[in-house]
């Protein structure tokens, strides 16, 4: 199938062009990184994790958001969902790859990454998180690929696949819960430190994957003769209206704890996040920017008739992706390394070179999601035909 | 395999090749606790729990700086002139910072900002370790946490989880710190210098403690005073730092966390 992929029209090669131009961009930027340590970026003894462990993280939760598909498809039996469980499958490939990507790129020795291989060491969670990404990575891979190939010829797809959708399910959720407690497990960095923190992940994850396969579906429509369908993106609109509210109400309850509790260690990271701390105010805006669109989002989602009406659902959606997209790619890594252990605050702000890798990293994303994407509607249009 | 099995064969192996480095141990499978009396002399290889005690009221600027040159010096730590990219061992700062917890506004100006010395606090249920990917740093038998900056991948999971701020990242090469700061880089020809990419933090000095010798900070703090810095084996009821912590009050960093601290200040 991948010949599908070497196919195309103007505008398909054009926009592949693109993205290898910025991959190349970033990969140069990533060798002045190689050469020179992690020194040029941001980051500090301070703020010892920016960026891209953010970018990581919030694509973590893009992963783990495709699973919104197949659940309903493969558990409860919604039939409508068939028709584009192929385009979650591989949204959380491109997922995937960018955050392998994202922590390959954020290590300070990357030639000895097979270290966490050769000293298997189960008492990490990073070790643990290798597994899953990995494994998750290979699901998706080997069920969204079969499927579509059956799919191809008109046939089921082979038996063997059945328990690995199965399988993928709960995976994804342990993809995004393992993540989680990468940061809930820290003593001494009480803005992670909350039980609530996977919670929190899925719930966002579950909001901001399908409210960018959305918006995938809605530009595949546009620029293909594949229609991933008016039923399949109301429902997903429904699903993304749920998860975003239990979103929210998840953020509040930390707000509740800290705020209530009264204890300063709590509170300081969301007063840095939402009001500045000791006079440092630059995430502020940013925040800010990300409760109006939360809100904006809200808004849209909740009143049936702007969620059910394409236009103003797309915009919803990316509301939706850009305020979860500050919350968990800006905001948590950040505030949970301030203050500092010793109650001081430091600014982190990535630089230039770590903005293009983690711009050639996204990219090479969009650049997987292109060719698995041109895939799928080549395949659908055939079988059309 | 000629009367020689493979658990035999690998005690030979092992023995021969501990004798070559002219260990103790090698002396002391072919002759239990033969060495013991003349060991004894030497208790600074047998600890069980490593601790150190600092005197807080006996620290002066003078003793801190010197003992925090003795021992970049010994480890060959450069300067960097930047504190967001600095590597430190042991260094300075005040009491309000160091312990955050014991906040108290109507608290005496002299002693909110009294300086006092920090170090990796060697905990006894270190986080770190906890966390580390690849058992690059880890507990060892004596007490100490150690690292190995020849496995570390720097993924830096171990400074996410240390409430202390005791570790410290090579985010350049240490051998391009800036020259005019550091004339004699390295500055101890037998320790290694570091590369980029890797996690480092004090060891409580494992390489003089192996020969025997105090850590280079309380070496250096002894020639001006003594019994400002008190290093020893917490696992012995008489020893020197047991009989400190009996006769004096003293508080750890943060132990509502469960780190179990093994530096403690005497206030």
């Amino acid at each position: 199938m991948l010949d599908l992929a070497l196919k195309g029209k103007r505008g398909y090669w054009g926009w592949l062009i693109f993205l290898l131009v910025i991959m190349g961009i970033g990969l140069g930027c990533y060798i002045y990184q190689f050469q020179e340590g992690l020194k040029i970026t941001g980051m500090s003894r301070d703020v010892s994790w920016g960026f891209y462990i953010a970018q990581f993280t919030y694509l973590v939760g893009i992963a783990a958001g495709g699973v919104m598909v197949a659940l309903p498809c493969y558990l409860h039996d919604y039939k409508a969902f068939g028709r584009i469980t192929v385009l979650g499958e591989f949204l959380a490939i491109a997922a995937v790859v960018m955050c392998l990507l994202f922590i390959f790129v954020d290590l300070g020795n990357p030639v000895r990454i097979m270290n966490v291989i050769m000293y298997p060491t189960p008492n990490s969670i990073l070790f643990w998180d290798m597994i899953v990404l990995n494994g998750y990575l290979f699901l998706n891979i080997l069920i969204g690929w079969n499927v579509l190939s059956a799919e191809r010829k008109g046939l089921h797809h082979p038996g063997w696949v059945t328990p690995l959708i199965y399988l993928s399910i709960p995976w994804a959720f342990s993809i995004h819960t393992v993540t989680a407690f990468l940061y809930a497990g820290l003593p001494g960095r009480h803005f992670w430190l909350t039980a609530i923190m996977a919670a929190r992940f899925l719930s966002s994850a579950f909001a901001a994957g399908p409210a960018l396969l959305i918006l995938l579906c809605l530009i595949v429509r546009k620029v293909s003769k594949f229609d991933p369908g008016k039923e399949q993106i109301r429902t997903l609109g429904g699903i993304v209206a749920y998860a975003m509210i239990i979103n929210v109400f998840f953020v509040l309850l930390e707000f509740f704890t800290a705020f209530y509790s009264q204890i300063p260690g709590h509170m300081h990271s969301l007063i840095f996040l939402f009001k500045g701390l000791d006079g440092h105010t630059q995430l502020v805006p940013w925040m800010w920017t990300a409760t109006v669109f939360a809100a904006l989002s809200l808004i849209l989602l909740i009143i049936p008739a702007t969620r059910r009406k394409e236009d103003t659902l797309a915009v919803a959606c990316v509301a939706v992706f850009i305020s979860t997209w500050i919350d968990k790619g800006l905001g948590l890594v950040i505030a949970g390394f301030t203050p500092n252990p010793f109650n001081r605050v430091f600014d982190y702000w990535p630089t230039m070179p770590e903005l293009f890798i983690a711009i050639g990293v996204w990219a090479t994303g969009f650049f997987v999601l292109t060719i698995l994407y041109k895939i799928v509607i080549s395949v659908k249009e055939e079988i059309a035909a | 395999m000629m009367g020689v099995d493979r658990r035999q064969f690998l005690k030979i192996a092992g023995v021969t090749a501990l004798a070559g480095l002219g260990g103790k141990a090698a002396v002391d499978i072919l002759a239990p606790g033969d060495v013991e009396a003349s060991m004894k002399a030497l208790p600074l290889t047998e600890g069980k729990r490593w601790a150190m005690v600092i005197n807080m009221p006996e620290l002066n600027d003078e003793i801190m700086n010197k003992c925090i040159a003795a021992c970049h010096e010994e480890h060959n730590v450069p300067e960097f002139g930047d504190p967001k990219v600095e590597v430190k061992w042991l260094w300075k700062e005040d009491y309000h910072h160091s312990f955050p917890d014991h906040h108290n506004e109507y608290i005496d100006e002299k002693y909110e900002h009294k300086f006092l010395l920090l170090a990796c606090n060697h905990c006894s249920n270190p986080p770190c370790c906890r966390v580390c990917p690849t058992q690059a740093t880890w507990k060892r038998e004596d007490g100490i946490v150690m690292m190995d900056w020849h496995r570390c991948i720097g993924c830096r999971f171990c400074m996410a989880a240390c409430p202390y701020g005791s570790r410290s990242f090579n985010w350049g090469d240490p051998r391009k710190a800036p020259k005019d700061k550091n004339p004699d880089f390295p500055t101890n020809i037998n320790y290694p210098t570091r590369s980029k990419g890797v996690v480092e933090k004090c060891t409580f000095c494992d390489e003089r403690i192996s020969k025997g010798q105090l850590p280079a900070c309380v070496e250096a703090a002894n020639k001006l005073k003594k019994n400002v810095l008190i290093f020893g084996d917490l696992a012995d009821p008489d020893s020197n730092v047991r009989q400190v912590l009996r006769k004096n009050y003293t508080i750890r960093r943060k132990p509502a966390l469960g780190t179990e601290p093994n530096i403690f200040y005497i206030v």
